[in-house]
């Protein structure tokens, strides 16, 4: 049962307190959105073993959705940080970067 | 107004460690922007507390300052006072970017007091209730069983529990059952 | 024999003794007694049969791998099965009934199936009840299932409390032997907060049994001194008779707490949910079996449980114990019962020699040493009477036979590795000592990455005093600065150890023992695995450990095969002609042994089992009739019964007295959500399929919410506020997931949007006045102005009615003349009330959920939940009008435009009428010609909502059916389980006031 650090309210918050939301950083295709665009947004997801970036909910604490960068195979949290953001900032990325040098997810790495 | 009634209609249990409604208890959630010093000062006004630090509870006599999230307050006062808090809010922050609202009744105050209220709570709440990690003013937002709830500390043997009016009954009888269970002997 | 010595046991106190009963027998042990002690010193050797043979079965162990005795304890509210008698303090009054016997303990019809055992081969069940086919369902099954199973299961509820407890510590060190002692010195002083548990009710392990030197004192001296220096220590909390039950990801442990028994006000178990930054594995090893023929007899014990009855306990287990061995370790067995006065007739050691400090003692003392030889076979039947001497080398030609009524065997040493195991920790194959120990260069890791289990002690491999001290005084140390500590440490305490010879492992005896001999050597003692199986495993192609496991069941029994994973794997590896650690072992997992079922549910239980949530109304209902129906955790009131009407009599009288006067809904249940800011509009035009931004200030209009799917999440009437602020209700079940809805978009993808949203829903009691005389009871309270020009449809107003402060909304959603008013939640009661008595002069009636499906049904309303199930569009309800063209976007939008959205084949919603007037059965579904390509039968629409109308005296219903609205006035033919199929006309949904009459005047 995870552990995970809000970035907002600053508690190591219990699993119990968290309510998992998927994937991180997708981008969002409305009308006009061709049918290969669309079915990416609301369908592909990402099932890596390894490096991984999600998005949580500290629903029972103070209600802030964040973001963490977590292995998915040893559960190791390499970061969590805000959900106002499009990418991973550059301290998350060098964050999994001095854990995993040799990381990737999807474009990224 | 004379025939409003909390949740539970002050019950109490007795016992080492007592659990007691505490009434109609006057709550304001206000949404906002917590650094914003008009915002701090007209709750100050309201309350008479100065603005919390993050997880903590401002007290003043019988009213508080609650830090909820980075943009949410909860602040106590007096049942009977939160019309004239809801007005003075709405009157100060004209024009800027917050939403207050009266929350009294849609919330239970539930109190816990005694030798081993800390382990009380601790039985179920996923949260380091221990007196070296959870000091006098420190205020979480948890779950108790299985709801949400919101608690702090006014005292070493005296923790204050808010959650939703609904489920005002099962949390007064989690924390009774608990109570009655005795203590662990864990944080004494 | 075994009995009670007149020397004393370490434990118990012979001034207290407590009465008990075992198979309906009285008798007596003292306070400190485990049960099986106590039955041992009631020469109750036989406490049970296996699973498959119904062998008989005796005490084998004295700690937590016992896989025999166990016991159906208590009675009625109080019973619980499975329960381990080695693991059991005695307490007054306690009942204990063997297991898994018929008709008795002592003679068992079952134990037939010992004579058959040739016919019951590993993968029996497998290979026998496949053929014929239909036989496993009808005739093996139920036979298997009645003869299956250990204890009984309860019956009724648990008599007994359980809680849970929380906490968060720096060091959490499971095992209270010298190991943990000297780990928690260590942690202790450093300054960490320490939580330290051992699962028996003393400290001290397996040394206050063997009383090595430690620091220049009898072991047992340094034990209290040491718990003495802890107990002063603020920092450290210490809990015997509590267990590490599971170590789980990110130092998330489980500890289970025996509190009290037989009974009591107080919690019987107390689960104690820690989180840890470092856990210690202090949990020492447990002894193996050795393979020999009749090894199962009762008789036939562990070599140090033997001591251990003697020093703990008092109790002897015979009068001529037999020890055999391959390491020296069992040689202070002997060495105890000489002490104690008991006879060893011989030391049977399978080492071709044995000339250390150790056998030297023993034969100073008397005692006849055999080496290279090993037992060939145990004679006996209920219980040892001899054991046959052969060489260990050979097949098993008997050399000597020696009369005897206990057997000590040791076949050395497992280090405990399972919560080590539990969240990832790896092993390494111990060639020296025989054994698998914890790799500590591969522990499991947390949250940051690195190691959080630290093995110590036994547990770690260190078998000697010496090793087992400074090894887990450095585990303390090392682990509390892990956690943060940097406190002084000291020095580590000092043992002292007699030099041993090294192990000989040993896997079968004699090492070429015949099939005979090897189909009565067992491995798994409550599940009947013998070493022939798992070679006929490995013979049948069943490599793998985890598949010879399935296979042959081997360590599937309630013990979880303590006693005989290794020394099955090992036989397993012989017979693959691999290495031991090639094989390697299975799965780890927790619990380390089963915990109740009343600690896991804790205090959740009864009328705390889930959450119930209430309405300020919610006393008043359930003291009027109310038959409450679950709405999620809120309980609403399905209908009043009034008298001794039936549900469905009180439904109708609710609906027509509604229609024709006065009825009143509790609706607070409705989701309140304020939306305020000034992007709230662009906000809302978001959210909602329909325009929101341009509703005027004091008016109402209904929305659809859809997900990014296009499908119809929720509905609800929004009001406009002020200039920035709505209020949009929700469907009851969508306040808390809508608010979730709402706050994801506004944090994760709009989040320069200025809006804030507050979730009022509680802060209201609402209450729906709907009928005809609506207004005049309204009036009649006074206050404000409800009258039409004041308050027209689909607007609300701020105001008074009679003392209370009200915000009325003029929404219908019954089709009558109707307000939803609402009030504070306190004044909730009163409100409803003033409403009653007001009321009373139009004899008005409050209604449940089912009037108001109904009278929502008969306008053709749809219900998120009935006409919606995650797959149903707003296009498919006919609800167009409420998918604003004017704007761009909006959730939903772009997932309606897919193919199979815009595809016109797609089900549509109609109104659907019986020709005979009866009721449809909720679910039908609408029969098409032919059959699909899996041959079943084609439908062409089903049933979402049906009804009887006590408005129109017949039934009505809605349904999803193919091109449904193109279709008006065609017949459908209806499923309907167990009779004719029903047939019923497409007609218009609305069946009621298709002009709206009503509602508007």
């Amino acid at each position: 049962m995870l552990t995970l650090h809000c970035p907002y309210c600053g508690v190591d918050a219990d699993e119990t307190d968290l309510h998992a939301g998927g994937e991180a950083h997708l981008t969002r295709f409305g009308p006009g959105a061709s049918d290969d665009d669309f079915e990416g947004y609301l369908f592909t997801r990402k099932n890596p073993k390894g490096v991984h970036f999600e998005r949580w909910r500290h629903a029972y604490g103070c209600g802030k959705w964040f973001l963490a960068a977590r292995c998915t195979a040893t559960l190791e949290v390499f970061a969590t940080y805000s959900a106002q953001t499009v990418a991973p900032p550059a301290d998350v990325r060098a964050a999994i970067t001095a854990k995993r040098p040799d990381w990737s997810w999807g474009d990224l790495s | 107004m004379s025939n409003a009634i909390s949740a539970l209609e002050g019950r109490a249990v007795a016992g080492d460690v007592t659990v007691t409604d505490m009434g109609l208890q006057g709550m304001i959630s206000l949404r906002g922007d917590l650094s914003d010093k008009a915002l701090t000062k007209v709750c100050k006004t309201v309350t008479g507390a100065d603005a919390p630090k993050p997880l903590q509870m401002a007290v003043a006599g019988p009213n508080g300052f609650g830090w909820m999230s980075p943009d949410e307050a909860l602040l106590l006062v007096p049942y009977d006072a939160v019309r004239d808090g809801l007005t003075s809010i709405n009157n100060v922050l004209s024009g800027q970017h917050f939403l207050a609202s009266n929350v009294s009744d849609a919330r239970a105050h539930i109190v816990v007091s005694g030798a081993y209220a800390d382990e009380v709570i601790a039985k179920v709440a996923p949260v380091d209730m221990h007196p070296d990690s959870f000091a006098i003013g420190d205020f979480r937002r948890s779950h108790l069983g299985q709801v949400a709830a919101a608690f702090w500390k006014s005292d070493a043997n005296t923790f204050h529990v808010i959650c939703f009016r609904s489920v005002a009954g099962y949390v007064f009888d989690l924390l009774a059952a608990s109570a009655k269970a005795g203590p662990v002997g864990y944080t004494s | 024999m075994s009995t009670r010595l007149a020397s004393k046991g370490r434990l118990v106190d012979t001034s207290k003794a407590i009465s008990f009963s075992f198979n309906g027998k009285n008798l007596r042990g003292y306070a400190g007694d485990t049960l099986a002690s106590a039955l041992l010193a009631n020469d109750q050797m036989l406490v049970g049969r296996s699973f498959k043979y119904h062998r008989p079965r005796g005490i084998v162990s004295a700690g937590p791998e016992e896989p025999n005795a166990l016991m159906n304890m208590g009675e009625g509210a109080f019973f619980e099965p499975n329960q381990r008698a080695t693991t059991t303090l005695l307490f007054d009054g306690l009942k204990a009934e063997s297991q898994n016997h018929w008709p008795s303990l002592e003679f068992d019809v079952g134990a037939i199936n010992s004579k058959l055992s040739r016919f019951l081969p590993a993968g029996f069940y497998y290979k026998m009840f496949i053929y014929p086919r239909p036989f496993w369902k009808h005739v093996y099954e139920p036979i298997i299932r009645k003869s299956a199973g250990l204890g009984k299961a309860p019956i009724g509820r648990d008599g007994d409390t359980y809680e849970h407890f929380h906490a968060h510590v720096d060091v959490m060190i499971v095992g209270g032997g010298i190991a943990g002692l000297s780990s928690a010195l260590a942690a202790g002083r450093a300054g960490a907060r320490v939580l330290f548990m051992e699962q028996t009710a003393a400290w001290g392990g397996r040394a206050a049994v063997d009383e090595p030197q430690i620091d220049g004192m009898k072991a047992t001296a340094w034990i209290a001194q040491t718990v003495a220096e802890l107990t002063a220590m603020d920092n450290v909390t210490m809990r015997l008779n509590c267990m590490g039950a599971g170590v789980y990801d990110h130092g998330y442990i489980l500890g289970y707490e025996q509190l009290n028994e037989g009974g009591t006000d107080a919690p019987r178990h107390r689960l104690w949910r820690v989180r840890a930054k470092q856990v210690i594995t202090a949990t020492g090893a447990i002894e193996r079996p050795l393979s020999f023929s009749g090894n199962d007899l009762p008789g036939v014990l562990l070599a140090a449980a033997v001591r251990d009855y003697v020093v703990n306990f008092g109790v002897s287990i015979g009068d001529r114990t037999v020890v055999v061995t391959n390491n020296d370790d069992a040689y202070r067995t002997a060495l105890v019962l000489k002490k104690a006065g008991l006879s060893v007739p011989a030391i049977i050691d399978a080492r071709p020699d044995a000339d250390g400090p150790l056998a030297q003692a023993a034969r100073d003392a008397g005692i006849r040493v055999e080496t290279g030889k090993g037992i060939a076979e145990v004679k006996g039947g209920k219980r040892v009477t001899a054991v046959a001497i052969c060489g260990q080398a050979g097949e098993g030609a008997v050399v000597e036979t020696i009369e005897c009524d206990c057997v000590a065997m040791s076949g050395g040493w497992s280090p405990v590795v399972h919560l080590w195991s539990h969240c990832g920790g790896k092993l390494t194959w111990d060639t020296d000592q025989a054994m698998f120990r914890p790799d500590e260069q591969r522990p499991p890791t947390d949250g940051n990455g690195s190691g959080f289990v630290v093995p110590a002690g036994i547990a770690n491999g260190h078998l000697f005093t010496t090793d087992v001290l400074t090894n887990g005084f450095a585990a303390g140390q090392a682990a509390a600065t892990a956690a943060g500590a940097k406190g002084k440490v000291g020095k580590a305490p000092e043992g002292y150890d007699e030099a041993q010879e090294p192990i000989v492992p040993v896997w079968l005896m004699p090492q070429g023992a015949s099939h005979e001999l090897r189909s009565k050597a067992w491995l798994d003692f409550q599940n009947d695995v013998k070493v022939s199986d798992v070679q006929l495993a490995a013979q049948e192609g069943f490599e793998s450990v985890e598949h010879t496991k399935r296979y042959t069941t081997l360590g599937m029994a309630t013990d979880q095969g303590k006693l005989s994973n290794i020394n099955g794997l090992a036989v397993l590896s012989k017979a693959l002609n691999a290495d031991i650690p090639d094989v390697g072992t299975t799965t780890f997992r927790p619990p380390y042994t089963p915990i109740s079922m009343g600690a896991i549910a804790g205090a959740a239980r009864d009328d705390l089992f889930q959450p119930i949530r209430k309405t300020p109304m919610y006393d008043w209902h359930a003291g009027n009739g109310a038959d409450f129906e679950p709405v999620g955790q809120w309980r609403r009131p399905y209908a009043y019964i009034r008298g001794d009407e039936t549900l469905h009599d009180a439904v109708n009288r609710e609906v027509t007295q509604t229609r024709e006067s006065l009825g009143l809904l509790d609706a607070s249940t409705l989701g309140k959500l304020v939306v305020s800011g000034p992007d709230a509009g662009q906000f809302l035009d978001m959210m909602y399929t329909n325009l929101m931004s341009s509703l005027p200030v004091g008016k109402c209009r209904y929305g659809l919410m859809c997900t990014e799917n296009g499908f119809l999440m929720d509905d609800g009437v929004v009001a406009r506020i002020d200039d920035q602020t709505w209020l949009c209700h929700t469907t009851t079940g969508g306040a808390d997931s809508i608010h979730a809805w709402m706050e994801d978009w506004l944090q994760c993808e709009w989040w320069d949007w200025k809006v804030y949203v507050s979730n009022v829903t509680e802060q209201f009691a609402q209450v729906a006045v709907v009928g005809p005389n609506a207004r005049k009871v309204l009036e009649k309270l006074g206050g404000m102005d409800v009258s039409k020009d004041a308050l027209p449809f689909m607007q609300w107003r701020d105001g008074m009615l009679g003392d209370f402060k009200v915000r009325v909304y003029r929404i219908s959603f019954s089709g009558e003349l109707s307000y939803e008013v609402a009030v504070d939640a306190g004044q909730g009661r009163a409100f409803w009330g003033a409403l009653l008595d007001a009321g009373a002069e139009f004899d008005v009636m409050p209604y449940g959920t089912e009037a108001l499906h109904i009278m929502r049904a008969e306008k053709g309303f749809i219900m998120i939940g009935d006409e919606t199930d995650g797959t149903v569009i707003p296009q498919d309800l006919n609800m167009q009008w409420a998918l604003s063209k004017k704007k761009d976007d909006y959730l939903g939008k772009r997932a309606q435009e897919r193919s199979h959205m815009a595809d016109p084949d797609r089900w549509k919603l109609v109104g659907l009428e019986t020709l005979d007037g009866s009721v449809l059965p909720d679910g039908a579904y609408a029969i098409a010609e032919g059959t699909n390509d899996n041959g079943q039968q084609n439908t062409e629409g089903r049933v979402t909502s049906t009804y009887y109308s006590p408005t129109l005296k017949r039934g009505i219903a809605m349904g999803l059916v193919h091109k449904g609205p193109d279709r008006m006035g065609d017949t459908l033919r209806f499923t309907n389980i167990g009779g004719e199929p029903i047939e019923a006309k497409i007609v218009d949904q609305v069946f009621y006031d298709k002009a709206g009459e009503k509602q508007d005047v």
